[in-house]
């Protein structure tokens, strides 16, 4: 590895440059124009203006941090310096787009919205300095965020961070918190004492605290105070090193407590949030489970399956051919044709890991992807519609019936994933551990070795892909209960792409994993609708980031972390053993 | 301490969810009314109305959302209908009895997955109380029974595929459901007809894209054809995305027909357009299409093979429609982008008539909509003077033995056929008007 | 031996023989069918193969930058077709431009060399980047990893350029310079298809120059035998990796222009499925095999243009046209139960234990 010294100026020239470049970027894809309706603070900045100063922030810290050790003003003069050139860059696009009529119609997004949003509103002779002063100080403030104690830096950055979110996520809260005042407002004539102050809380949520889009200025900075002061007084107090003692008659009666209250927190959710989420919850556990599913061929057996989506058509389509009356061959209700979908799912992963037994990573990844298309290109051909419904799709699908009740309302159908999930998750959970889980792991770590020390590679490859198929069957049949129809445009590739997105960036192989990406991934673009343009664009960010940075995902599984790390140890450690004679001499 | 301090606040937060999730559902829209107002001597209508009313502080808007195509490549066709209701708006003044129009709404992305998020999120809406939309009669199969179950009237300026007005189908609901595009079996059999009749072809291929309403389209296209006494020779399908148009073409030229109907979207339509050139055997056939690519993005994409090429569509006409054009220049600094933007205007006018008629103003100034009666005012709606011509809802018509009409279909337009020139999109030059019912 | 045959030979493999087996039935079957039954003339298959033909150089030129990658770096670039998409993208834009400023009408050859080269120039320094972030610092990761990184990055890149561009559909302007054709024979042949099978043999032999014959290919033949040896005898690795990655993106921004001659449409996500044939491409003719790459693209070409009237038409499937890109994925699964190492056989080395 060379280390050439570079001057520090140069870093901060280039983190400046390259900070700039990922701004305009982001400004001409249209982000920052899309968000800037969306305050967090309201009358003090938006979602838009935070897009285009965090990368500026981001790449000054960067800047900071890698010129180090320098004395404090070098510091503060490095992030300033950084967050100047980046600001200039973003300057001359913000001239560009007021004098260059060649620039605006290239880029369509180059619009004179996205003038204004970059200068502030300020208008082009005042808003340009104006922008470059705020990069400086931008710059600065990373430059002195860098500089801060560990505590109070962690302090500024957590009240920070919470107030913006609570900012983005006004909607939400105040959605939330309408709903349960609405509610209350219908209580039993008993408990109307409690209607003022509900109504007092409503009033001071909606005028107090947030403003009509984004928090009201005083609030934010009392939040961020409160916030940051929690933070900085609990990370002061010693950690309590408590250990948990084997059979602990207290500390179990406290974990059954804690998942109980989780339980019971899950099983109200639709009901408190309403409509609108609840449909979002749908959307999530509908993913939960896809992801649960692929979570095991490519997280326990490291299969790369692209074709994912397959499965999922394919029990979607079952339920649909069984039970529906248009096409009129059998007219099953829903949990009669559940097995045979399930079956279906079973005999297509078998089918397909059949031909990619033998075959590497790449190839792998590509055969699979290329039957995922052959499923939608059949689902949606002509030749085959008598009996899949052709491009029109299937309607009328049979919803699954629970007595005299119709599952068919968000709510009703949150219950169905809930009792799906937490199957699925069980199984999943189980097989982790048990002899097939292990063969699994075994595999993925080396094939041979694994076949040498008499893993079945065939049994257990196919296995793999059957359970993952039969995991996304269920899904998909639940799916086409909840439209009552398919149709095969919705069976694509970019479905496997969320689910992949969703368990790489969640951690692979790890089951809560699961969990925390498909929230982060399928709930956050229907939470912030503005988003969901530029969803992918961010998926794919996301993705390349983390597989650079932190590849065993947000909440890793333990094995994969060590794995994915024990190069870079070993690299570290030769290093270090290797420079240890020359630490103390100057470069 | 910190611990039982946070146990406590979720004890509280748990309570209060149990508690309100277990009182009853509080419906959205029925207030008790304020005290201190005398009860209308006349019966209720909100207490009488099946679902009820939708209540309008003074001051509050009133909310009219959209659920159009107005992102991805054929959003000309939403956009164009959302700029005609932006001028109906400004014509009545911004406002409806007193209170301003909200207008906003939903991209609906012209396929069921987009069109069912869409109509997901309009449904929680309990604000909204008319909803214009759809464009395409994909999203309508989709979003009609969320929209329907929140209680909105949904008018359509585009949606034309028969299905949705067809009495006894799955997909008809009106009268919760209503649209002042014209019903596809109009212009299926005005397509033949004029196919049969004006150009005097017998032997025609279709292609369809497996829309809904490509797929219906060219049915009531080939029957009628059938009819009359021409033959279909090929019938292929292409599918959306596809580039190379080849396979279907060489299909069809080996079935040596003097026609292609083609009511598709673009991009295909103009890959059509183009290869159809390059295929040996139908470099002198003459090309037709529908409504579906009547837009810029035709003559953009097919390029100077696009000299010649006939789509039909509605044929409009009129004093009040040439100033309304007026207006659209106006106001958006070009001319209408796509075909359908005079019947979003008049599926505006027909929503705000049917409110003036049935609200209810209480003497502190909330106005209160009963919702079915709402309903109940726009599929009653008879000769409205609109721009695309005199409007009725309710009635059956039939022409040539073909129901074209139907409860719920408002049109009146008729459907033409108009003609492409290389050259800029300029409606009535390029395209203009080939052949008008009546000619 | 025979015996000894029937003994390696497990259930697996008889399904998998079956599927391929029966996959060549129906495909000989239809075939034959379609040609007794005579609906399609003999001028009508000519003009097939010469679309055909003109498809296939441009896969050729795409599957060319998927194929030196590989062999370099055992990988799949799956971010190659977005590179693809970039060049006719960039050309759409530069050529509009010009043609707003007049500056097309009144120099037209050298605006269109302008545009193409700017537009490679483009796709060029796509790929650069491409590998300089996303793939360097993965070179030692196991294999996943860089996988989805390349996918992470198609997905980035195709957004990106939606972002950028908008989600509809350009017209490419094409030249009236290319926009003739000739009549030979029965058959017409279009200026724009005679560009193209030139321009993808022209750049054909210059890559495969290149690899063969310069000393940039020697160190690229070189790192892909084996990287340690090649940086022990002084060939800087990670120059010629770019390098590679350059050859491949300037390779795909021709492929994309000429595409784009072949149907004029640009859209955000028009790389996709032609990467995916390329890579088919690649394989079939074997992967690290440059003029196998040519060749496997011929073919795949031939089979998509020819295929679906010639396979299906006589079986009485209707509309084949819609299982046209099935045909190039059951091509894949074919040759790689048969013929996993390809037509020409794979240029790879030897796995090191």
């Amino acid at each position: 590895m060379q280390t050439k010294k570079i001057s520090p100026w140069i870093l901060t020239l280039r983190s400046g440059l390259v900070g700039g470049a990922v701004a305009i970027l982001i400004s001409l894809v249209g982000m920052v124009a899309a968000f800037s309706e969306r305050f967090i603070v309201s009358g003090w900045f938006t979602m838009g203006q935070v897009l285009f100063l965090a990368p500026i922030l981001l790449f000054s810290y960067t800047a900071v941090r890698r010129i180090a050790p320098q004395p404090s003003w070098i510091t503060l003069l490095g992030g300033a310096l950084t967050g100047l050139v980046s600001g200039a860059l973003l300057a001359v696009l913000a001239f560009l787009i007021h004098a260059a009529p060649g620039i605006r119609d290239m880029f369509d997004k180059a619009s004179f919205q996205l003038l204004e949003v970059l200068t502030f509103d300020l208008g082009v002779p005042n808003g340009l300095p104006g922008l470059l002063l705020i990069s400086i100080v931008i710059g600065c403030l990373a430059g002195g965020e860098y500089l801060l104690p560990e505590r109070l830096r962690r302090a500024f950055i957590t009240g920070l961070v919470i107030v913006f979110l609570i900012g983005l996520l006004r909607d939400l809260i105040m959605t939330v918190v309408n709903q349960w005042v609405d509610k209350a407002k219908s209580f039993p004539d008993w408990a109307t004492w409690s209607a003022p102050i509900l109504t007092f809380i409503q009033n001071f949520f909606r005028r107090q605290i947030f403003a009509a889009s984004g928090l009201k200025p005083l609030s934010a900075i009392v939040l961020f105070a409160l916030i940051s002061g929690l933070n900085y007084w609990r990370s002061g107090k010693p950690k309590q090193v408590r250990k948990p003692v084997a059979g602990d008659p207290r500390a179990r009666t406290r974990l059954i407590l804690r998942l109980s209250g989780w339980g019971l927190v899950l099983l109200l959710l639709p009901l408190v949030l309403g409509i609108f989420f609840a449909e979002i919850l749908d959307n999530v556990g509908l993913y939960i489970m896809m992801g649960l599913g692929l979570n095991i061929v490519v997280g326990f057996a490291g299969l790369l399956d692209l074709g994912y989506v397959a499965f999922y058509a394919i029990g979607a389509y079952t339920m649909g051919v069984l039970t529906s009356p248009e096409l009129g061959f059998f007219n099953l209700t829903y949990w009669e044709a559940l097995p045979f979908a399930l079956g279906a799912s079973f005999l297509a992963g078998v089918l397909l890991g059949l031909p990619v037994l033998k075959m590497r990573g790449d190839y792998l990844a590509i055969v699979t992807l290329g039957f995922g298309e052959i499923v939608r290109l059949l689902a949606l051909s002509d030749w085959l519609r008598p009996w899949l419904g052709g491009t029109q799709g299937i309607q009328r699908i049979a919803q699954p019936q629970l007595g005299g009740l119709v599952l068919n309302t968000q709510v009703e159908l949150y219950y169905l994933f809930l009792v799906g999930i937490a199957i699925v998750a069980f199984v999943a959970w189980r097989l982790k551990d048990s002899r097939l889980g292990r063969s699994w792991m075994a595999l993925r770590e080396d094939e041979d070795v694994a076949r040498a020390m008499g893993i079945n590679h065939v049994t257990t490859k196919l296995l793999a892909f059957a359970t993952g198929a039969i995991f996304s069957g269920l899904a998909g049949t639940i799916f086409a209960a909840k439209l009552q129809s398919v149709y095969p445009h919705s069976m694509n590739f970019l479905v496997s792409i969320n689910v992949l997105s969703l368990i790489i960036i969640g951690g692979m192989g790890s089951i809560p994993g699961v969990f925390v990406g498909a929230l982060a991934l399928i709930a956050a673009p229907d939470l912030l609708r503005e988003f969901a343009e530029y969803r992918y664009l961010v998926y794919g960010a996301v993705l390349v980031a983390m597989m650079l940075t932190r590849p065993e995902g947000l909440w890793p599984e333990e094995r994969r972390k060590l794995e994915l790390h024990e190069v870079e140890e070993v690299i570290e450690e030769t290093a270090e053993e290797k420079f240890a004679p020359l630490a103390g001499t100057t470069d | 301490m910190n611990k039982k301090f946070f146990t406590i606040l979720a004890l509280l937060v748990l309570a209060s969810m149990i508690l309100a999730a277990c009182a009853p559902a509080a419906p959205a829209t029925t207030e008790a009314p304020p005290a201190g107002t005398e009860a209308p001597p006349a019966e209720d209508p909100c207490a009488a109305d099946a679902i009820g009313c939708v209540d309008i502080a003074p001051g509050d808007p009133v909310h009219i959302a959209y659920g159009l195509v107005i992102a991805g490549p054929n959003e000309s066709l939403g956009i164009d209908s959302r700029n005609g209701v932006e001028i109906a708006i400004d014509d009545v003044g911004g406002e409806i009895l007193g209170h301003p129009i909200q207008f906003d709404g939903q991209d609906t992305g012209c396929n069921a997955e987009t069109g069912q998020a869409a109509g997901t999120a309009l449904a929680a809406d309990p604000t909204i109380v008319a909803v214009i939309g759809t464009s395409c009669s994909s999203e309508a199969r989709v979003a009609l029974p969320l929209l329907k179950d929140a209680g909105f009237v949904v008018v359509s300026p585009s949606n034309t595929a028969p299905d949705l007005t067809e009495p006894g189908s799955e997909n008809n609901h009106v009268p919760a459901y209503a649209r002042t595009a014209h019903n596809d079996n109009l212009q299926g059999t005005a397509a033949a007809e004029f196919v049969f009749n004006e150009l005097g072809f017998t032997k025609a291929a279709t292609i369809h894209d497996g829309s809904l309403y490509a797929d219906q389209l060219r049915q009531v296209f080939e029957r009628r054809f059938i009819d009359l006494g021409g033959e279909i020779v090929a019938q292929e399908a292409v599918s959306l995305g596809q580039t190379d148009m080849s396979a279907n073409l060489t299909a069809i030229a080996a079935g040596e027909p003097q026609v292609i109907y083609f009511p598709i979207f673009m991009p295909e339509g103009g890959f059509i357009i183009r290869q159809a050139k390059q295929t040996p055997g139908l470099e002198n056939v003459q090309l037709i299409g529908a409504d579906g690519l009547f837009s810029p993005e035709v003559i953009e994409g097919a390029g100077e093979d696009v000299e010649g090429f006939l789509v039909s569509s509605p044929a409009l006409a009129g004093d009040a429609y040439t100033q309304f054009l007026e207006k659209y220049e106006a106001k958006f600094g070009t001319g209408p982008i796509s075909i359908f933007h005079a019947h979003a205007y008049d599926a505006f006018m027909i929503i705000k008539n049917a409110i003036e008629k049935v609200a209810v103003q209480e003497e502190d100034g909330t106005l209160r909509i009963p919702r079915q009666a709402l309903r109940d005012a726009v599929h009653n709606t008879e000769n409205y003077q609109g721009l695309i011509g005199t409007l009725t809802c309710n009635e059956t018509l039939e022409l040539a033995g073909t129901v074209v009409k139907n409860p719920g279909d408002c049109g009146a337009a008729g459907v033409g056929v108009w003609q492409y020139h290389f050259g800029d999109f300029e409606i009535f030059t390029n395209p203009e008007v080939f052949w008008a019912p009546g000619d | 031996m025979l015996r000894n045959w029937r003994q390696r030979i497990t259930l697996t493999d008889i399904v998998v023989w079956g599927i391929g087996v029966s996959i060549g039935i129906v495909i000989v079957v239809g075939t034959i069918t379609t040609l007794i039954s005579e609906k399609y003339s003999a001028a009508t298959w000519l003009d097939l193969t010469v679309k055909g033909l003109a498809l296939g150089g441009v896969y050729a030129l795409i599957a060319m930058g998927y194929t030196l990658v590989y062999g370099i770096l055992r990988m799949i670039n799956f971010a190659h077709s977005e590179v693809f998409m970039s060049g006719p993208f960039t050309a759409v834009f530069l050529a509009n431009a010009f043609s707003r400023s007049g500056f097309l009408d009144r120099q037209p050859v050298i605006s269109m060399v302008l545009v193409t080269l700017l537009s490679m120039a483009v796709s060029m320094t796509i790929a650069v980047l491409l590998e300089r972030i996303a793939y360097r610092p993965l070179r030692t990761a196991p294999r996943l990893v860089p996988l989805i990184t390349a996918i992470g990055a198609s997905f980035f890149l195709q957004y990106t350029f939606r972002g950028l561009y908008g989600s509809g559909f350009e017209a490419y302007p094409i030249p009236k310079v290319l926009q003739g054709s000739f009549v030979i024979g029965s058959i017409r042949i279009f200026s724009t298809q005679i560009v193209v099978i030139l321009g993808a043999i022209a750049m054909m032999v210059t890559l495969y120059a290149i690899v063969q014959w310069t000393k940039i290919g020697k160190s690229m033949r070189a790192v892909s035998e084996d990287k340690e040896v090649a940086a022990l005898m002084g060939i800087d690795v990670d120059r010629t990796i770019a390098l590679t990655f350059a050859l491949g993106g300037i390779s795909a921004g021709a492929a994309g222009i000429l595409y784009a001659l072949l149907f004029p449409v640009v859209n955000f996500f028009m790389g996709f499925i032609p990467g995916l044939k390329a890579f088919t491409a690649a394989v079939l003719g074997g992967i690290g095999n440059v003029a196998g790459a040519f060749l496997g693209a011929i073919v795949i070409g031939l089979i998509e243009s020819v295929g679906p009237n010639l396979f299906f038409d006589g079986l009485g499937i209707p509309t084949p046209a819609q299982m046209k890109d099935a045909i190039a994925f059951a091509i894949l699964v074919f040759i790689l139960i048969f013929r996993p190492t390809g037509i020409l056989g794979e240029r790879l080395a030897e796995a090191k234990a």
